[in-house]
This record gives structure tokens, C-alpha cells and sequence, in this order.
């Protein structure tokens, strides 16, 4: 589904490489968490893979279902599936919440071929992943993210997630911020969205959320690179013993 | 010739170049005094401070320069769907055949050619009254030239509430035409009425309205100045609010090579309340594209609210102008006063100059302030493309979201539909 191949990216200003040849395969319906450091570029990774400006690819490829990431201009990728759960969503103040979903909706099918969701289509759709995702109709017609928050945003780029039902979907830190209970509808959301058509990429600090959405490979980053893949017990032991063994191992 | 020989000069030449109408005394009376309002001190240019931000060059000089007359094709006419009055004026001339008949419930409808010729008319002590007390602090000798040269314009006295908005239509037809239009506008005691204004009116229009609004009396204005990008505009807008009345003007500008707008609000009564609001969008690529929007409210009582909210949004060198004050006099305690002016650059030709100005006499208010300029978030738009949306329409989003503030200040929720229409419009046309 997700192909990296040795990408090393750096900051287009400074020039100072970020990611420095990472490589990493996420298969239709499985779950690959990624842990790291703080500063490993974990955020970059993601950001990269969703277009933002600021970042250079100077080497190594990006697909997503064969099609190459990196040649797209960010809505494009959106509309071929990828879809990145910001670290810190975006306040956007005077566009309402609903407004922009509806937009994206249907920028999409638009893409697609498919018909636009009319507004009372679009609600009915909306009001029952907000029900699931606990959100309540206020925060709906407020501002997007604006005076969120920051569980609350956290839940709103899962409602985000679940209206758009990417086929990639990359979640960065989206347990951070949030309380056990929210955590739980956010791991519920994601789990509704398991299947065997789409992927999933979780980075995350903690293991509490892997207790949740159960990851099937877990990956490493250090200094802008996978150091080390193994099984969901991988987890467990960054969470009892931190990195330094890991990092010394392969020092 | 020397440069204090060029300033007279070029009043004379303006003045040379006008023939005052003639009517009853106590208009012709009106008419002198107005034009040596515009002797002393003479028209404005570059050189003064009220004009530091503004060429006025092309608002003064003798002929009005040429102006290409649009042609908006079969676009939908503006304010279509609403029920409204018509008067209609082609480069300043009325056209009966495509007006209304003024006449309306509650609402006394004249011309001013006819008013000004009659032996006696309500509009003698309005014609010129507000616009000679909005000479003070600032000269605004454009405005005396409008009293002293207007040919016609809408008096309109409004006794109830106005059934129906009265909609000022003014088209643009002759590539030279240089209009000269001033309205009178008495809100009487409890009264209220809708006035709508659109269009270019001419390749260069000097438009007044004095608007007498008393004792709980409403006045909703919603003015759009016309595709044309060539037209040149100077209007003044002088009010004069009463005891808990309302006061309420919001403008669409988009297009025009120079446009001045001024609103000069005297809030006279206790608990009354002005709201003025803008929202101006200029791109440079198809002509120079100029606007001002110059606005002093005066508090002159107490318990009253203010709010000034201008947006701008400029690209391919486009320029926007503020300034604004808030001018709060002895007395008039707990004054809640605000103004906003901002503008969104979507490039770095493009620029915008901001004079904000309070200026308080009492000690019990409450004022607020603020100037920006800012381009598009960046954060924003990678957002929203993120999730699907193409740069184009997520940029469009932002756009309409900046000028949100302004737009909300249109009460009429179908008026406020029309206006997007536009903006939207507008947006569109420039989505690459
Ligand atoms: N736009 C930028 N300007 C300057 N430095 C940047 C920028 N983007 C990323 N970096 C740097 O790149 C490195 C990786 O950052 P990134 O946000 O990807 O880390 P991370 O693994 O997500 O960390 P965390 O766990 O704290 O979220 C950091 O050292 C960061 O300071
Ligand atoms: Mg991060």
C-alpha cells in the first residue's frame, strides 16, 4: 500500500537533512506503529508524505498504491487516499468546522467521479461519526478547531478520518492530549476504520494506545532513519526500558 | 509657475469647468456658501494630510478622465431577487422610463432637481447641513463641490418603516461622463429604511448623501460600486444619529482604478448605535486598483456603540487605504467604540496603509483598535489541501473567512447571500 525507499529529506531553508534514507512498507489492512525519539522526524515523515511546502526530497521514492507521492500536489494525494492526522491541527478561524468538511467531501468525490453529497446527505453522515466519536453538534458549527480543545482537535481530525475514509491512513501523536476515555473512543474510531483494504501508520510515544489499536509491526526512528522493526512486543519494551538499549544496539 | 500658485489653479480650472443649477433663493444660497467651502481651502492634492495615502489628482482635475464601460454580459443583475424601489440614474441623469414610480408606503420619494426649485421643502434644512458640520475638523472640499454642483439626486423622507429597500441603480454609459449625485435621506422618529446603492454610475461619480436619522429611527445601507475597472469614486457619506437610533452601512468595492469612500458619523443621541463596514477586493492585473476607505465617527453622547470594520484583499499591486478615527467627546460617557481594518496581501506588489486614530475626551469608555496586514496562512492552506481540497478553492476559503467580519455586519440575510454571490464571483474569475 505505503512503499518508501531510502528517502532522505531536508529542510529546504537551512538545508539540514531530516530524514536521511528511511524505508518502510505498510501492507493493505495491517497496522505499523512508529516510536521514536523526540526530533527522530517522525512529524517530518508524515508531513512529507502529505506535501507541505518547506521540505526537499533529495533522494529515494514515496507510493502509495503505486502511484508516486511525491510528484502530487497535496490535495491530490488526499484525493488517492493518503490522510495525515495532524500532531497539532490547524485553527482556521472563520471557516466553519462543517463547511470544511462538506469541502473536502466533495473535493474528493469530485476527483473520484462521484457525486457531490448534497447537505442534508452530508449531515446525516456527519452526525453519526460525530455520535461515535462523541462530538457534539456546537463543535461542529464552530470554527475548525478554533477554541478547541486539545483532546477536542484530537477528535476532530478522527471525525475527519472517518468522513473522508482514507485508504492510508498516518496518525501522528494523536493519543497526546487526551484522556483515558477519549482515547478509547479515538482507538474505537480507528478500529471501526480496520480493514483489509486500508493501512494504517500510528506514531506514537506510549505504548497505552497500542493497548488499544493493536499494531501488527512496530517500527523505531532514530535520527531520521528506521533503526529497528519488529512485532507489537517491540513496544513494550521501549515503554519499560526507554530507547537508550535499543539505540546502543545498533550504535 | 510656482506650487503655490498650482493648488488655486487647480480649483479654478475644477470650478470653471461646473455651471451651478440654478433654483429657488435658499438653494442658490446653499449652493454659494457650498462653493466657497471649496475655495477656501481650495481642493485637495497630494500634498495635504488628509490625502497622504491618496492621489486626488483625478478627482479634481476639470474632465473627468475616460473610463471604458464594462460589459458584464448576461451576469444576474445585483439584488435581483429582492423586492425593491428603483431609481435609476444613467451617468448621473435620472431615468424615469427605467425607474420605479417614487412611491412607497410610509416614504415621501423626490428628486433633488425638483427639490431644489421649489419656494419651500423639509430638504432646506438637511441640503448641505451635514456635510457643512462634517467640514469640522477636516475640510472635505470634494463634498462642498457636491452641494455646490450636484444635478439631482433622491430625497427621501421616511415617516414609518419603509416596506420595501429603495434601491439607487447607477449605470455607466458614456465613456467621459463625470456625475455629480447628492441624496437626503430624514429617517423620521421611528422610522426605518433600507438603502441599496450599485453600480458604477460613471467613468468619474462624486456622490454625497446627508442622512438625518432621529430619535429610534433605523438606517441600513448596502452599497456595491460597479465592475468597471476604470470608474473613479469619491462619495461621502454625513449622518446625523438621534436618541437609540441605528445606523448601518456595509460596501462591496471591487474594481475601480481609485475609489474614496468616506463615512462621517456624528452620534448626537444617547444609546444610539453606527456600524460601518467594508470589504474591498482589488487586483492590480486588470488596471490599477486603488481604494480608501476614510471614516470619522464623533461620540457626542453617552451609552452609545461604534464599530468600523474594513477588510481588504489585494493582489498584483493593488493599494488599500485606512483611516480611521474614533473621536470620543467630553461627556459622552461609556462610549464603546471599535475598529478593525485589515487587509490579506496575496502577494508582495500589493500594499495597504493604515492611519487608526481615537481620540478621548471621557473617562468612563471603552475603545478598541487594530490594524493588520497579513498574507495567506500557509499553516491554514496545507490543512485544508491536506484533506482534498485544491489550493484555488482552500485559498477562496480563506479569503471569504478574512472577510467574514465585515460581511456579518449586513443584517438582511438575503442581501448578505447577494453579496457572497459576488465575492464569490469574483474569486472564481481569478482561480487559475
Ligand atoms: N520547519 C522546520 N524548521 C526547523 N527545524 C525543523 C523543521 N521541521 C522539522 N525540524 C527539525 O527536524 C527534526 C525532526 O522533527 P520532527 O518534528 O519530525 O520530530 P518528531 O520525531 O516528530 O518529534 P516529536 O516526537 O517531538 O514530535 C527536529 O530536530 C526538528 O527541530
Ligand atoms: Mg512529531
Amino acid at each position: 500500500m505505503l512503499d518508501i525507499k531510502n528517502l532522505h529529506v531536508s529542510l529546504e531553508e537551512e538545508g539540514k537533512e531530516i530524514l536521511k534514507g528511511v524505508d518502510l512498507t505498510v501492507e493493505a489492512g495491517r497496522v505499523h506503529a512508529i516510536m521514536g525519539p523526540n526530533g527522530s522526524g517522525k512529524s517530518t515523515l508524515g508531513y512529507v508524505l502529505s506535501g507541505r511546502d518547506g521540505y526537499e526530497v533529495t533522494e529515494g521514492s514515496a507510493h502509495l498504491e503505486g502511484a508516486d507521492l511525491l510528484a502530487m500536489a497535496p490535495e491530490e494525494r488526499a484525493a488517492a487516499g493518503l490522510f495525515l492526522a495532524f500532531q497539532y491541527p490547524v485553527e482556521i478561524p472563520g471557516v466553519g468546522n462543517m463547511t470544511f468538511l462538506r469541502t473536502a467531501v466533495n473535493a474528493q468525490r469530485k476527483v473520484r467521479g462521484e457525486e457531490e453529497l448534497s447537505a442534508a446527505e452530508f449531515l446525516k453522515v456527519i452526525r453519526e461519526k460525530a455520535r461515535m466519536l462523541k462530538i457534539d453538534a456546537d463543535m461542529l458549527k464552530r470554527p475548525v478547531n478554533v477554541g478547541f480543545s486539545g483532546g477536542e482537535k484530537k477528535r476532530n481530525e478522527i471525525l475527519q478520518m472517518a468522513i473522508l475514509e482514507p485508504r492510508m491512513c498516518i496518525l501522528d501523536e494523536t493519543d497526546s492530549g487526551l484522556d483515558v476515555d477519549a482515547m478509547k473512543l479515538v482507538a474505537e474510531g480507528v478500529n471501526a476504520l480496520r480493514d483489509a483494504g486500508r493501512g494504517f501508520l500510528v506514531i506514537t510515544h506510549y505504548q497505552r494506545l497500542l493497548d488499544h489499536i493493536k499494531p501488527d509491526v512496530v517500527h523505531i526512528m532514530a535520527d531520521g532513519r528506521i533503526v529497528k522493526t519488529s512485532g507489537p512486543e517491540l513496544a513494550l519494551e521501549v515503554e519499560q526500558n526507554g530507547y537508550g538499549d535499543i539505540l546502543a544496539e545498533i550504535a | 509657475m510656482t506650487q503655490a500658485q498650482a493648488e488655486p489653479d487647480i480649483t479654478r480650472a475644477r470650478l470653471a469647468a461646473l455651471s451651478r443649477p440654478d433654483g429657488a433663493a435658499w438653494s442658490n444660497d446653499i449652493r454659494r456658501m457650498a462653493e466657497a467651502r471649496v475655495r477656501t481651502p481650495g481642493l485637495p492634492t497630494r500634498r495635504d494630510e488628509y490625502w497622504k495615502f491618496t492621489d486626488p489628482a483625478s478627482l479634481t482635475q476639470a474632465e473627468a478622465p475616460a473610463a471604458a464601460v464594462f460589459d458584464a454580459g448576461d451576469e444576474a443583475p445585483l439584488y435581483g431577487g429582492i423586492d425593491r424601489l428603483k431609481i435609476v440614474f444613467v451617468d448621473g441623469a435620472f431615468d424615469a422610463g427605467a425607474s420605479d414610480a417614487l412611491e412607497m408606503e410610509g416614504v415621501e420619494i423626490d428628486l433633488l432637481s425638483e427639490v431644489l426649485s421649489k419656494d419651500t421643502h423639509w430638504a432646506c434644512d438637511l441640503y448641505g447641513t451635514l456635510e457643512t458640520r462634517g467640514q469640522d475638523p477636516v475640510a472635505r472640499p470634494l463634498a462642498a463641490l457636491n452641494t455646490a454642483y450636484a444635478t439631482n439626486g433622491a430625497v427621501i423622507r421616511v415617516t414609518g418603516k419603509a416596506p420595501k429597500p429603495i434601491s439607487l441603480v447607477y449605470l455607466h454609459q458614456a465613456e467621459t461622463s463625470d456625475a455629480i449625485l447628492h441624496h437626503l435621506v430624514k429617517v423620521e422618529r421611528g422610522g426605518g429604511v433600507t438603502i441599496l446603492e450599485n453600480g458604477p454610475a460613471a467613468a468619474r461619480f462624486n456622490k454625497c448623501m446627508e442622512i438625518d436619522v432621529a430619535d429610534g429611527a433605523a438606517f441600513h445601507h448596502v452599497r456595491v460600486q460597479g465592475r468597471d475597472h476604470e470608474r473613479r469614486c469619491i462619495s461621502h457619506m454625513f449622518a446625523r444619529l438621534g436618541v437609540a437610533s441605528t445606523y448601518k452601512s456595509f460596501t462591496l468595492t471591487a474594481n475601480g482604478v481609485l475609489t474614496r469612500n468616506e463615512n462621517i458619523i456624528e452620534i448626537a443621541g444617547d444609546n444610539a448605535s453606527a456600524h460601518v463596514a467594508g470589504a474591498a477586493l482589488g487586483d492590480g492585473a486588470s488596471g490599477p486598483f486603488h481604494h480608501d476607505d476614510t471614516v470619522f465617527v464623533t461620540h457626542d453622547a453617552a451609552h452609545c456603540e461604534s464599530r468600523q470594520v474594513f477588510k481588504k484583499v489585494l493582489r498584483n499591486g493593488a493599494k488599500g487605504v485606512f483611516q480611521g478615527k474614533i473621536l470620543v467627546k467630553p461627556g459622552a460617557q461609556k462610549t464603546d467604540g471599535y475598529q478593525i481594518s485589515q487587509a490579506l496581501l496575496l502577494d508582495e506588489d500589493s500594499s495597504f496603509q493604515a492611519k487608526p486614530e481615537l481620540e478621548i475626551y471621557a473617562d468612563d469608555v471603552q475603545c478598541s483598535h487594530g490594524s493588520t496586514t497579513g498574507a495567506i496562512d500557509e499553516r491554514a492552506l496545507f490543512y485544508l489541501r491536506s484533506r482534498g481540497v485544491p489550493e484555488g478553492e482552500a485559498a477562496d476559503l480563506l479569503v471569504l473567512a478574512f472577510l467574514a467580519e465585515a460581511i456579518d455586519e449586513i443584517e438582511d440575510e438575503r442581501l448578505q447571500e447577494d453579496i457572497l454571490t459576488r465575492l464569490r464571483q469574483w474569486l472564481e474569475r481569478r482561480r487559475t
